[in-house]
């Protein structure tokens, strides 16, 4: 089988971009990354169908070696049809996340910041003094300032963080 | 019979297009939903009955021959899991349509809960029957993609926090799952599992090891395989009571079914199965510490969760017949009983007003019904005679021990380690939660609270609210049906016996995809 090279280094390139944007802390990076993933996986999938060929339609007079193999090409349509769906489905999760917390950051996990408050007070004040992420203070400062702009707005955005079974869209004009 | 084989997909997925649009008319919506998923327990309990009794049932769709068709295979580990998995989702169905009642959902109803409800079921249902590795793949993200919308339903802050750890993680696990599906199909030029599983002997060994780890790995995250875990106990306890149960019930399991698959027809030969094995046990211990440390039930029962996922993954390691029998009883026991604790939490919740041991005492006095409802699970989960979880136990320690190796043997002491301290976990949340009295909570001290971590956003809610019967009455149901599952113990385990001894090497499942001979 073989492969053209354009094509694996665009993968390649993908990926890497992929990965990147992945581990970032914006919701809108780590979507962009899951895009530029799903489409590598759809050109890994091609590269795998080998070299390209004429429309595989039986009665043409083609040859059955002329012909490209159609398989992969329904399982890359399968798959860009639930990449588009669940990226809407992110994007929604994060205009939501936007409209609580007016920031589109992934928040510190609320246990790891209270272990590594634990671990600070085991450990003496100079542990608590620096932050163990890269991101440092940052993620958390977008949040709390978000906080003073809800309580700017209105007294409606403190209730909406209780976790209630059915509870009404705090769906507020602005 | 072979008819009844789409019938389960079928089913649920036009009740979900049928309750969207009957999402004006709540009190049908139920009935629709309801009607759908007890029709889907009928017929996936005649499948079992038929399957055991007569063989295999393999259905062509649009009668298409098994390679160039897609084929959707029922055996007996199927049969089995789509049973069990009706009668709970059925279960947590009626439980959530008796919290909506009493909290009156008719004023704003959230519309959606029951077409997802019903995706979900359609995609749990669509990964057990799906012979196919691609079609597993849309199993998985029909109930992925339900599971998302679940698990942020109402979209409040600490379930979008929640929600978009669940998300990412499952999403990088999907594309995982494609690549290396994309990656075998340059390899051997099928998805059909039967024919990967002719073809895969042809492959070098160190190929197939790169194939086999990918898979692992992408199953591995759903199924919560330490270390890739991580994100289980941070994400289910935020979302609702019932929908943490189901989650807690059945996600998981899918990942696990899939791995015995992939151990037994795909890669059946043994190399990776002492690495699985060191997984396995790395997961039993650092899961049940896990829980040791936690305050707040639900989380616990999410490390518990982690933890047991572990003795699954023990009898699949293990490559033999006793062993993938002892596992398949034992997600049988564990889907029920995970799911029974995750409503009896449910309950919890609503009588004390919280979910943390820190804040709850007196649940003992002020509903017995409770206790009891709490008690026999917990007992069942921890491992305690005569119930169904010592059983499987019972059975993979045996299945270790005829295996015979150091690690095997090692593994046995680790499972009976890590039963002893799921019971002390679920047994502090007995004597804190239920035994002690209710005006001892504040200024409480002991030695059983000293080191228990809060969970985040622990806020306490009104425990006013009444606990509504059909609530109750669902987690009791529960309780008979892992009951049951002591009772008829020697049925059920000859069942997943013969499932197990189907399951030793590949040829049995695909001379049922491929009876006319095996023409490659």
């Amino acid at each position: 089988m073989s492969v053209s090279i354009v094509l694996v280094v665009v993968m390649a390139l993908l990926y890497a971009c992929a990965v990147y944007l992945m581990l970032e802390r914006s919701m809108t990076r780590v979507l962009l990354g899951f895009l530029l993933a799903g489409n590598a996986t759809n050109l890994l999938i091609l590269i795998m169908a080998g070299e390209a060929g004429l429309a595989p339609i039986v009665g043409n007079g083609v040859a059955a070696e002329d012909m490209a193999d159609p398989l992969p090409q329904a399982l890359i349509l399968t798959a860009i049809v639930i990449t588009f769906a669940v990226s809407a489905f992110l994007m929604a999760l994060i205009y939501r996340s936007w409209r609580l917390a007016r920031a589109d950051d992934v928040e510190d996990d609320a246990d790891d910041v209270a272990m590594r408050a634990g671990m600070a007070r085991l450990l003496g004040e100079q542990a608590a003094a620096s932050s163990d992420t890269e991101f440092g203070t940052r993620a958390q400062a977008a949040v709390s300032s978000a906080r003073d702009l809800e309580e700017q707005d209105g007294p409606a955005a403190a209730e909406s963080a209780d976790s209630g079974w059915t509870e009404p869209e705090t769906g507020r004009a602005r | 019979m072979t008819y009844l084989v789409p019938l389960v997909v079928l089913l649920p997925l036009l009740g979900a297009a049928a309750a969207l649009i009957l999402g004006k008319q709540p009190g049908v919506q139920r009935i629709v939903t309801i009607g759908v998923l007890s029709i889907v327990v009928a017929v996936s309990g005649v499948l079992l009955v038929v399957v055991d009794s007569s063989g295999p049932l393999v259905m062509e769709v649009g009668g298409w021959a098994a390679p160039f068709g897609i084929v959707l295979v029922v055996d007996r580990l199927a049969a089995l899991m789509l049973v069990i998995s009706a009668i709970v989702l059925l279960a947590v169905l009626v439980f959530s349509v008796g919290q909506g009642l009493a909290d009156g959902d008719n004023e704003t109803p959230v519309s959606i809960y029951h077409p997802t409800y019903l995706i979900l079921a359609t995609g749990v249902f669509t990964a057990f029957v799906a012979g196919d590795l691609f079609n597993l793949y849309v199993g998985f993200e029909i109930l992925l993609v339900a599971s998302y919308v679940l698990i942020t339903l109402g979209g409040t802050e600490p379930r979008i926090r929640a929600g978009v750890t669940y998300i990412v993680v499952s999403l990088v696990s999907s594309l995982l799952f494609l690549a290396s599906i994309a990656m075998i199909y340059g390899a051997l030029g099928t998805v059909n599992i039967a024919q990967i599983s002719l073809r895969m002997n042809d492959l070098p060994v160190d190929v197939q090891i790169i194939l086999h780890v990918m898979l692992l790995v992408a199953f591995g995250i759903k199924a919560a395989v330490f270390p890739l875990s991580f994100w289980l106990p941070d994400s289910y306890p935020t979302a609702p009571a019932p929908v943490t149960a189901v989650f807690a019930g059945l996600l998981t399991k899918v990942g696990v079914y899939a791995i015995i698959r992939a151990e037994t027809v795909i890669f059946p030969g043994p190399e990776l199965n002492p690495a699985l094995m060191v997984l396995a046990l790395l997961t039993m211990v650092i899961g049940v510490l896990g829980a040791v440390a936690q305050a707040d039930i639900k989380r616990l029962l999410s490390f518990t969760l982690v933890s047991h996922i572990g003795y699954m993954i023990l009898g699949v390691a293990l490559g033999t017949a006793a062993g993938t029998s002892a596992a398949i009883f034992y997600i049988v026991h564990h889907i029920v009983v995970q799911t029974t604790l995750f409503l009896a939490a449910g309950l919890i919740e609503r009588q004390g007003g919280s979910t943390s041991i820190n804040k709850l005492g007196g649940l003992l006095a002020a509903s017995p019904v409770i206790a009891v409802l709490f008690f026999v699970p917990a007992l069942n989960l921890g491992g305690i005679p005569p119930f169904s979880g010592f059983i499987g136990k019972l059975a993979l320690f045996e299945a270790s021990a005829q295996q015979g190796t150091v690690l095997a043997h090692i593994l046995i002491g680790a499972g009976a380690l890590v039963s002893l301290l799921t019971l002390y976990a679920l047994m502090r949340v007995w004597n804190m939660a239920f035994w002690r009295p209710a005006d001892d909570v504040e200024g409480y001290e002991s030695t059983l609270l000293k080191n228990v971590s809060e969970a985040p956003n622990a806020a306490a809610t009104q425990p006013t609210r009444t606990t509504p019967r059909i609530m109750t009455a669902v987690t009791a149901a529960m309780v008979v049906v892992s009951l049951a599952l002591t009772v008829f113990a020697g049925p059920l385990f000859a069942v997943s016996s013969r499932a197990g001894e189907n399951l030793e090497g590949p040829s049995y499942y695909i001379d049922i995809v491929f009876p006319g001979g095996r023409d490659d």
